[in-house]
């Protein structure tokens, strides 16, 4: 049983390997869109057409047929790339059940979505999730990493990509506690004396932001 | 005046009326403003002139030594930014791929160029493109309109397509450049414009000598609807489950206001490393040719120079051996 246990760890990563080398397995994406370059060079034949961002792409693999074993992080924030392209791999997948909140989950990402915590692993279904002022919590085997993101977007690709968009990331240990209770007690007073509706969502906003702040600083 | 006239047309008929030619005349290649004659139709330029010339030439080398150097320290200042930046639209085109070649109804144009000038070709590159993507989208029943970033494009496109522009911001750069400012303007744009497509034509910095004309294409929630449905590129966009809100359409209309801000955030922050880049290499060759002309002057100076002393010594000669003789 535990030949057969080796056999089939051993598998898996022969497969991974083998499935990128050849170019014909990267997706299909051209470097340039055709049909526009073409209709430029009609319209305008003196200038060289623009590049568009597709050419400045980094390529991205193709979906895999079976549950993929690693996930790829990408948490980018407008100043820097938090994480990029940093792969969590949970060997083992398909042999230990893994239980999102269970010990031995090997990696866990849980992002504050609209709708809640939500967490992702690897072969996490394709998804749209717009992000609200929360937690995010990179579990990593037993280390975990905490930031505290303002808002944005994240998409989880049927690759085993996850993109994680957020205007403002901190770390959780750069919060100070005084400063965001005062900034509560500022909204909730600016709210009961707001007038306009968009002075009151204005305030409204501030509000909840805060009050994560705080349940993040605390809880 | 006949006189004149040659003078001012060719110093190659100088051997023709001066008994005693002398050579640096004929190969000054500085038209002289204050010639004088000397006796029997010798003509040489004042030193004084050549002087000034070579003192102003001087100092514009200096200038333009000193505003490449202003322009390479702000070009370090910018780069970390801006490469910094560049995972932030990389997400947005792997989900929702990219489609320039999309037939819209509504185009917006938004050209981004700089506010200052001596930056190279990189503003007329920036208006050419803009200008060849609405020849390229015109058609029965479709518009294209601009919005224009930046004092140059402005001036460029005023001239012949002043009906077209929607909006014109100038001074981006005064504040240094940040998520929050941009963030402002794009709200800004997406609540005065219409649109079906946005399409933001920049420069992308690839290093100090090379700048891509690059145009990234923004659709609005409706036109990404209507092409997921239709399949193609985007046909994958129904595969992806969508959590929050209440509507799908709530979500992506979010999703492309906010695919908007983070792709002008990377578009202006290129730009700017391509303005200031440009700038360098401008005012690089600038001094070079300062250079090479303050060559030119400092030999026609010494030539003018050892002329009038040779000259000199030759009426010298010629008068005693006149009293000798």
């Amino acid at each position: 049983m535990l030949r057969r246990a080796s056999m089939l760890l051993a598998r898996r990563p022969i497969l991974a390997a083998r499935a990128r080398p050849f170019s014909t397995d990267l997706p299909a994406a051209p470097s340039a869109d055709a049909t526009f370059t073409e209709a430029w060079t009609k319209v305008i034949p003196n200038m060289d057409p623009p590049k568009t961002p597709l050419s400045f792409m980094q390529p991205r693999p193709p979906t895999p047929s079976s549950i993929p074993s690693k996930l790829t992080v990408n948490f980018v924030l407008p100043y820097a790339s938090e994480l990029a392209t940093k792969e969590f791999a949970n060997p083992c997948y398909d042999l230990i059940p893994v239980f999102k909140h269970s010990i031995l989950s090997l990696f866990l990402l849980i992002v504050p979505a609209t709708t809640g915590q939500m967490g992702v692993l690897p072969g996490h279904v394709a998804t749209i999730a717009e992000l609200k002022p929360g937690v995010l919590s990179v579990h990593e085997g037993s280390e975990v990493t905490k930031y505290f993101v303002s808002s944005g977007f994240v998409f989880i690709h049927a690759n085993s990509f996850a993109d994680i968009i957020a205007v403002e990331a901190v770390p959780l240990d750069r919060l100070d506690v005084n400063l965001v209770q005062k900034g509560l007690a500022e909204f909730t007073s600016k709210l009961s004396s707001a007038t306009t509706d968009l002075e009151k969502a204005e305030a409204q906003i501030g509000i909840d932001v805060h009050s994560a702040l705080n349940s993040a600083l605390t809880g | 005046m006949a006189m004149a006239a040659l003078r001012r047309e060719g110093r190659r008929f100088a051997p023709l009326i001066s008994p005693r030619p002398i050579s640096a005349v004929r190969s000054s290649p500085i038209v002289p403003t204050h010639e004088y004659e000397g006796p029997i139709g010798v003509r040489y330029i004042s030193t004084q002139v050549v002087r000034n010339r070579m003192k102003s030439v001087k100092n514009i080398q200096k200038i333009t030594k000193a505003m490449k150097m202003v322009a390479a320290s702000k070009l370090r200042a910018v780069q970390t930014k801006a490469e910094n930046s560049r995972g932030l639209w990389q997400p947005f085109t792997a989900l929702l791929g990219d489609l320039p070649s999309v037939d819209v109804k509504k185009n917006v144009v938004v050209t981004i160029s700089s506010d200052k000038g001596l930056c190279g070709g990189i503003n007329s590159t920036s208006v050419k493109i803009s200008k060849g993507i609405y020849k390229l989208n015109s058609g029965p029943e479709k518009e294209t309109k601009y919005v224009i970033l930046g004092e140059k494009a402005k001036a460029q496109l005023i001239r012949d397509s002043k009906k077209d522009i929607e909006l014109i911001i100038t001074e981006l750069q005064k504040n240094p450049l940040s998520y929050t400012q941009v963030s402002v303007l794009a709200d800004e744009i997406l609540k005065n414009v219409e649109y079906d497509a946005l399409r933001i034509v920049f420069n992308k910095f690839h290093s100090v000598v090379s700048f891509v004309p690059t145009v990234s294409t923004v659709l609005s929630p409706e036109i990404v609807e209507r092409e997921s449905e239709s399949g193609g590129k985007l046909g994958e966009l129904d595969s992806y489950e969508v959590e929050g809100g209440e509507t799908k359409g709530e979500i992506l209309q979010n999703l492309a206001e906010f695919q908007f801000s983070c792709v002008m955030f990377n578009a202006v922050l290129e730009n700017a490393c391509s303005e200031q880049g440009a700038r360098m290499s401008a005012m690089d060759s600038s001094s070079r040719n300062a250079g090479d002309m303050l060559d030119r002057l400092t030999l026609t100076y010494n030539r003018t120079r050892q002329a009038s002393i040779t000259t000199e010594l030759i009426e010298i000669i010629s008068g005693a051996s006149a009293l000798e003789g």
